[in-house]
């Protein structure tokens, strides 16, 4: 507001004598100029501007505001408002257009303004929205901070104190350990201590004893007696022998016999069970040959090497087995030779029984994972089964129901013709297969035929129309000789009128065969024509020509279909014939045009078939 | 099953004669002798005082009765009911005696094992064995009666001497390497002898009868170690149970350890049997089995019939709660023993003392657990076949066989508690031995029957 006041401030002085008769409105002003500077901020002051205004101006002071104005417009850059002085003394008059131009200008400020306005005012309630979501936002995550904070000393606190116990625990630990050294190193003691303590008791009850020893026994002690009736005699009736060198060396032999019969006899039952678990293990051998010699060839095609070998070498074994004398032999020579192919063999075995068990499990996992694909495959082979025995029996009922038909006709016939009739069955059977191959193909030649026909009909319209045509084009160029200016005229027009037509590019290429066309008029094929017809619109020089072929063309669309109910009449007759003479008949339109390809081929073909059956 | 009369009997002396002929019963200071079958008595000698121990020789012919007391022994002979012999050990004591495996010889041990003096009834011959140890099993015969082995103890060393029984010399003279050498036992192939440390330390060891050592085998260390051994009949396993509750068994090929046998207080595996007894209230078919009628139809039945159920695993024992403070605790394998056909191994866990544990040797795993309303005070194979007889200390005897298992209510007045058994050598009978009486239980055999039918009644 200052700065606007000191920019003011020339106009302001005179001005002010104005505002000062002015009620509280007028005091306004200067407010109300600066709203007006800012551009309306809200709608109420604007009002306020616009009452603001009816009162700004009077009858009085019109002059002083046009100043007033003027100087406020050129301090912001607006053209003056009066008309450039031509002299210094002369009044400067107030230029309208001016005035009209700034108002204008003003105006368009104003709405582009507003405009701002509102979008500064959009953008601030977005903004705010904006804000007051982020402010939520703040708020959410400062309470999350807050509470993941917490939590996070809670945890740090958890820790600590888990810390704390796990030092605990280990403080404890330790200390258990160290009472654990601590009360072994003491059982140790102890027990050196117990033992050397002990050692010392016995050897004093063991000089004790000694003494006692002396003491009961050396003294007579008459109490010490064995009072008996009479001796017995020994058990085994012998006399008790003294004791020489000789005994003891008889009591050593017979500790060792004793010994060595024990030995012997613990030798055998070794030797006993050696000869068993030698028996066991041949038969398992024999019995592994046996079961493995006719995967002989399946492991060689498939596998490594290695069971080649081993196969081999069973073999071997296979013909050492047969020299029982093998067995007898001590373990020493043989043990080797056959722990190696008893192991090899069980090798085998085993990659083989792995193999199967694999084999099974997989089967297992498909059938466990996707029972569907088995079952649908198992569906397709026992529905392929079932087909087939459907047809059988199908075709078991179609024989039954023939038979019985044929019982059912031949019921009144004798038995002979029935019987006949039986064994022509397979024949009948044949020859109706045959016809109805016939009359399909009869059908197919029908249709044929039919085409044909139809094709030959249009030839012949076609050359018909033609041959008009060509009657025509010799009149009109007879004619054209004559007046040929009335003719050019009417060219121009019909070349504006085919303008659009996509063959007007190449008219000199579809001109030649037009021009060479009425020289060669008689043998002229119904292609040439049609292809005329097409190119026909593109040739200037032709217009007449075409303007009669699209005539005979409708006629000829017209008259073909006019004459093919009448004409095909004959024809239909004629097919009843047969092919031979059809084809015949066809020959005469070979003769002529391109068509003849096409007949003469499908002639051929015919003919093939009939040379088929 | 049927049983017999009850007879007196004192101090649980009841011996069958090894050929199985008589029965030799102690009733304080009287030994009777009575025909095993009829029961009849056919020998009846006074001793000098209360009998304290009794051995048959090995030819029956002979019946030594030890009176420790008094330091006495008195060998009487069933042939010459007149013949006697008395045996004075005097000042020196008396703590064991036995016979040597001839039937000839007693072997005498004094008092704090000074000596053992071997008295010959042949001659007038006296031997003496020095240094012998105080020990649970410190005299061993081999099963054919040639050897001796003696557990000695010189200068704090174990030692072992190997005797020649025919002339008493010294075989063999070795130390072996044990602390403090607790036991020593033949195989009864007799050319294989165990010796196993204290309990203080698991050591046991395989001597040759020539003195080498064979083997030695340690399961662990630093815990009370082996507190029983057991040969099979067959030599062909030594079960040795120790404190740990485990039953290792070596083999006799090798010396090692073919397996352990755990016993856990609970059993999992539904293989197992577990027979569990079980109280039954009106013991209304107790007639068909009582014998005497007259007795037991008079008698008021003061204990409860029990019978045998078949637990569902998984079954968990009672436990007995060892006190860890005091001397020879109440835990590891206090009893085992091996059957006849060296199928089956019996066990008794003292932690678990209802329970008797019978395990397959041939699948070397646990086949049943007996559980027992009260404490297993003894059980003993039948020496014929698989068959093995408990008692509780109870009114009742029973019968584990692969089949099965039985219990049996002794019939008579009052209590009789089985406080031991005793199987004859045939396998048909079977004594039942309590406090003060004792009966026979005899076992229904085809033949057996009936002549034990007939024989009571000639009693009768």
């Amino acid at each position: 507001m200052g700065d606007w006041m000191t920019v003011t401030d020339p106009g302001l002085s005179s001005e002010s004598k104005y505002i000062s008769q002015y009620t509280s409105e007028t005091k306004m002003s200067p407010s109300s100029l600066y709203s007006q500077q800012v551009l309306c901020s809200s709608i109420p002051l604007s009002k306020n501007v616009h009452s603001f205004f009816s009162a700004f101006c009077t009858e009085e002071n019109i002059e002083q505001s046009i100043s007033y104005l003027d100087q406020e417009l050129t301090t912001f850059g607006f053209p003056s408002l009066y008309e450039e002085s031509k002299g210094k003394e002369t009044k400067r008059g107030l230029n309208i257009v001016a005035v009209l131009n700034c108002m204008n200008e003003l105006l368009v400020l104003q709405r582009k303004n507003l405009l701002a306005q509102e979008n500064v005012e959009t953008q601030n309630l977005k903004l705010g929205s904006d804000m007051d979501h982020l402010q939520n936002c703040y708020a959410k995550l400062k309470e999350q901070l807050e509470t993941s904070r917490r939590e996070m000393i809670g945890l740090q606190e958890r820790d600590r104190q888990l810390q704390c116990k796990n030092r605990n625990l280990h403080q404890l630990l330790k200390n258990e350990k160290d009472e654990v050294q601590k009360l072994q190193n003491i059982i140790a003691s102890r027990a050196t201590q117990y033992n050397h303590d002990m050692k010392r008791k016995e050897r004093e009850y063991n000089k004790l004893k000694e003494r006692l020893h002396q003491l009961v026994m050396n003294k007579k002690d008459k109490k010490i007696a064995m009072e008996v009736l009479n001796y017995v005699g020994r058990a085994d009736g012998k006399r008790g022998s003294w004791r020489t060198g000789k005994t003891e060396a008889r009591n050593e032999d017979e500790m060792y016999k004793i010994l060595l019969n024990d030995y012997e006899y613990r030798q055998k039952q070794i030797l006993m069970e050696n000869a068993e678990l030698k028996k066991v293990l041949q038969q398992m051998k024999k019995e592994m040959i046996s079961l493995l010699s006719p995967q002989k060839q399946k492991p060689r095609e498939r596998a490594d090497d290695s069971t080649g070998t081993v196969i081999s070498d069973i073999e071997e074994d296979a013909g050492e087995l047969s020299r029982e004398s093998t067995w007898d032999l001590s373990c020493e020579t043989v043990r080797e030779q056959l722990t190696n192919s008893i192991r090899k063999q069980w090798r085998i075995l085993k990659s083989h029984v792995e193999k199967l068990d694999n084999q099974v499990s997989k089967v297992h996992l498909e059938g466990f994972n996707d029972e569907d694909v088995i079952s649908r495959q198992d569906h397709e082979q026992e529905t392929e089964k079932l087909e087939l025995e459907i047809q059988q029996c199908k075709e078991m009922i179609k024989t039954q129901q023939q038979l019985l038909q044929q019982l059912a006709t031949a019921c009144d016939d004798d038995t002979a013709s029935l019987l006949r009739d039986c064994y022509l069955l397979e024949e009948k059977e044949r020859l109706k297969e045959e016809w109805s191959l016939f009359k399909e193909q009869k059908k197919n030649f029908e249709k044929e035929r039919r085409s044909f026909t139809e094709a030959a009909i249009r030839l012949g319209l076609e050359r018909k129309a033609f041959e008009e045509e060509r009657a025509s084009w010799l009149k009109q160029q007879f004619l054209n000789m004559t007046t040929f200016d009335h003719q050019n005229s009417e060219n121009v027009k019909l070349f504006s009128a085919f303008s659009g037509s996509s063959d007007w590019d190449n008219p000199t290429v579809h001109s030649r065969p037009r021009q060479k066309k009425p020289h060669g008029a008689p043998s002229g094929s119904p292609v040439c024509t049609s292809k005329l017809t097409k190119s026909l619109p593109a040739s200037p020089s032709t217009s007449d020509f075409c303007q009669t072929r699209s005539c005979v063309s409708e006629y000829s669309s017209i008259s073909v279909l006019n004459t093919t109910p009448e004409e095909s009449k004959p024809n239909q007759v004629g097919r009843e014939c047969t092919n031979q003479k059809w084809s015949v008949a066809s020959r005469p339109d070979s003769q002529e045009g391109c068509c003849s390809g096409c007949s003469s081929t499908h002639a051929d073909a015919h003919i093939e078939k009939d040379d088929l059956p | 099953m049927n049983f017999s009369e009850v007879f007196k009997l004192s101090s649980l002396l009841c011996k069958f004669s090894p050929d199985g002929k008589y029965l030799a019963s102690c009733v304080q200071y009287r030994l009777v002798v009575r025909d095993a079958s009829t029961l009849q008595i056919c020998q009846l000698y006074a001793c000098l005082d209360q009998i304290q121990h009794i051995e048959w020789s090995a030819d029956s012919l002979f019946i030594l009765c030890a009176l420790y007391k008094r330091g006495l022994v008195q060998v009487w002979s069933l042939e010459q009911p007149e013949w006697h012999c008395k045996i004075d050990e005097g000042s020196a004591g008396l703590v064991a005696s036995c016979w040597s495996p001839d039937g000839r010889h007693i072997l005498n041990t004094t008092e704090f094992h000074l000596r053992i003096t071997v008295w010959s009834l042949c001659t007038k011959s006296v031997s003496y064995i020095k240094y012998p140890k105080a020990c649970q099993q410190g005299i061993t015969f081999t099963r054919d009666g040639r050897y001796l082995a003696l557990a000695e103890r010189r200068d704090c060393k174990d030692y072992v001497s190997i005797l020649v029984c025919s002339d008493w010399q010294l075989l063999r003279h070795f130390d072996t390497d044990t602390q403090d050498l607790a036991g020593i036992e033949w195989a009864p192939n007799g050319c294989v002898l165990a010796a196993w440390d204290s309990c203080l330390e698991y050591k046991i060891l395989l001597y040759s009868l020539d003195g080498r050592l064979l083997s030695t085998f340690c399961a662990y260390e630093w815990s009370l170690g082996i507190k029983s051994v057991a040969w099979s009949p067959s030599s062909q396993f030594l079960a040795v149970g120790s404190y740990d509750g485990k039953v290792r068994i070596l083999n006799h090929v090798t010396w090692k350890m073919i397996t352990e046998f755990g016993h856990p207080a609970t059993i999992n595996n539904p293989k197992i049997v577990v027979y569990k007894e079980a109280e039954k209230s009106p013991p209304l078919v107790l007639g068909r089995l009582a014998f005497p009628p007259p007795r037991a139809a008079a008698g008021p039945l003061s204990s409860t019939e029990s019978e045998y159920e078949v637990a569902s695993v998984p079954v968990s024992l009672q436990t007995l709660k060892p006190a860890a403070d005091r001397a020879n605790p109440r835990i590891g394998i206090g009893a085992l023993a091996f059957s006849p056909d060296n199928c089956f191994l019996a066990t008794r866990s003292d932690s678990v003392p209802t329970a008797v544990w019978i395990w397959d040797i041939q699948k070397l795993r646990l086949l049943a657990v007996l559980e027992q309303l009260s404490a297993v005070r003894c059980f003993q194979w039948d020496p014929r076949q698989a068959r093995l007889a408990i008692c509780t200390g109870g009114g009742k005897v029973y019968l584990w066989s692969p089949a099965g298992c039985v219990s049996v209510q002794v019939p008579g007045e009052g209590d009789f508690q089985v406080l031991s058994v005793c199987w004859h050598l045939s396998g048909d009978s079977l004594a039942l031995l309590s406090k003060d009486h004792f009966c026979l239980c005899f076992l229904e055999t085809e033949q057996g029957v009936g002549t034990a039918f007939g024989q009571r009644g000639d009693h009768m």
